[in-house]
């Protein structure tokens, strides 16, 4: 018996040895396979029309256009999209599941220490969306009363009741499609988030003409790439690539394919972004 | 460190895991009590019952439990119109959607407290219910003061799982938008991805401090209460 489970032991041994032998080459193989410059994982949203959106096996939007762009611009010809919710980007990028992210990923500094970024290549801000027949809400001060919407883990809604209207209700679901759900049936007053993600869901074929943006942003997100910590490398020729798509007015045709019909109006002071962070 | 004084101060954590608890046991009365009626219906004599327990248990206990809660928001609520607590009300949101939380979490729930109570019923010899007609007990007092009383020290074990199911399954209450600990979670991994791990620890923790006591008592009480035959 005894001599069973040392064998059993010793096979357990060699398997993990083996694993880890196994480990160390793939680690360099796709090392040498990057700087031959073929295939790119990117993370993108898959749930945010005119931003990131899976469509069957379509992926369309703003992020997903500017993605391509980078992309090509960094000599990549096989991009493999890969879905990065809001909880797992910093670990998808920290252990290389994916390269580079675009995914209405503001730059913060308590995300630049686990993070770096480039860009930014698009400066959106918090807005609110409301019923297209509405007419007393025109900004975050007036919403004293009201009922507000949110997607839990956001801190949008949390900062309206903050700073503009402590008597306003927030109501928080777990996507914003449901947030719109509420919005329509007339259960919630405004739904509340970045200016585009809202102009995204305005636009859509089902809304259309239900909803409007305010237009009154009351914050500033600064839209990143998301890079691995410390790859100033990649970081400098993304923003090199952002700048080609601004100067040579590819980022304005695919604002305006992506984000221009739903009416939304950025900031034009930083838009398109003509100055990028340093690299660091 | 001071992710975890921030978990104190500027998230509420405390007031998040109170939310928990009381979700957890307001659930807890009512698939108790609901449960407990589903059970009598299943081992009552009457066919009509029977079938309609079974029903209740087949239906609600394979429904995933996040449907069930997301229909009491967005069915119950915003098609159908039914509201739990006073619209005009100024916390009308946080208090309508706690309820249907509760709602939900109790419907859920009891389909397995009633599985269980049966399973304890079945631990009750035959005899007993035979003498209790002989003496001339109808149903529903043989239930009251000869099988239930037995059926429910038998169950001990299994209702204690339920509950330790049904506190961990109350973060499911986040998607229609109560705070409980799960969404001060959610919050906290938006806000200090630098710390993910320590705050995944912080509510990991706090959720083996709610369930491991009641792991203990019950264990304890399944021994103490046990019917020696």
């Amino acid at each position: 018996m005894r001599q069973r489970i040392i064998a059993a032991l010793g096979i357990a041994g060699l398997a993990a040895t083996g694993l880890v032998a196994c480990g160390d080459d793939t680690d360099a193989g796709s090392g040498s396979g990057s700087s031959g410059g073929e295939k790119v994982t990117i993370g993108i949203k898959f749930d945010q029309p005119g931003l990131g959106l899976k469509e069957g096996a379509d992926y369309t939007g703003m992020d997903v256009d500017v993605a391509k762009y980078v992309a090509k611009e960094l000599g990549y010809g096989d991009i493999t999209f890969k879905e990065s919710p809001s909880a797992q980007r910093e670990t998808l990028l920290a252990n290389g599941q994916v390269k580079m992210i675009f995914a209405t990923y503001s730059i913060t500094d308590a995300r630049k220490e686990k993070v770096s970024f480039g860009g930014p290549y698009m400066v959106a801000g918090q807005d609110l969306l409301v019923r297209a027949d509405n007419t007393d809400i025109t900004g975050p001060e007036s919403l004293g009363g009201k009922k507000l919407c949110s997607v839990t883990g956001s801190t949008s809604a949390q900062k309206v009741k903050d700073q503009f209207a402590d008597t306003v209700q927030l109501q928080e679901y777990d996507t914003y499609s449901k947030c719109v759900e509420a919005l329509g049936a007339g259960a919630i007053d405004a739904l509340t988030t970045d200016n585009t993600i809202l102009a995204g869901y305005a636009a859509q074929e089902a809304n259309k003409g239900k909803f409007k943006v305010v237009g009154k942003t009351f914050s500033t997100e600064r839209y990143g790439v998301g890079l691995k910590k410390g790859d100033t490398e990649t970081c400098t020729k993304v923003n090199d690539a952002l700048k080609k798509m601004v100067d040579s007015g590819e980022w304005q045709k695919a604002f305006d394919k992506n984000l221009g019909q739903a009416g939304l109006k950025l900031d034009t002071a930083t838009n398109p972004p003509k100055t990028f962070d340093a690299c660091a | 460190m001071d992710v975890i004084s921030e978990f104190f101060s500027e998230y509420d954590g405390l007031q998040a895991f109170r939310t928990t608890i009381y979700l957890t046991l307001l659930s807890a009365v009512f698939a108790l009590l609901i449960g407990t009626v589903v059970a009598v219906m299943r081992v009552s004599p009457v066919r009509v019952l029977q079938i309609l327990g079974a029903a209740y248990v087949n239906i609600v206990r394979s429904t995933p439990l996040t449907l069930v809660i997301v229909f009491c928001n967005l069915g119950l609520f915003l098609q159908l119109g039914l509201s739990l607590a006073n619209k005009d009300s100024n916390t009308f949101i946080v208090d309508n959607n706690f309820r249907l939380a509760v709602l939900g979490l109790s419907v859920y729930h009891a389909s397995f407290v009633a599985e269980a109570i049966r399973s304890g019923v079945n631990t009750v010899p035959l005899g007993q219910a035979e003498a209790a007609r002989a003496i001339g007990l109808p149903f529903l007092k043989t239930l009251r003061y000869v099988v239930l009383p037995q059926a429910f020290r038998g169950a001990i074990t299994p209702l204690g799982n339920v509950l330790i199911a049904l506190t961990k399954n109350s973060t499911v209450a986040s998607v229609i938008g109560v705070t409980e600990a799960s969404a001060v979670m959610k919050v906290m991994m938006e806000d200090r991805p630098d710390v993910l791990f320590i705050v995944f620890g912080i509510f990991a923790i706090g959720f083996v401090i709610l369930t491991l006591p009641i792991g203990i008592l019950f264990t304890s009480m399944s021994k103490r209460l046990a019917v020696k035959r």
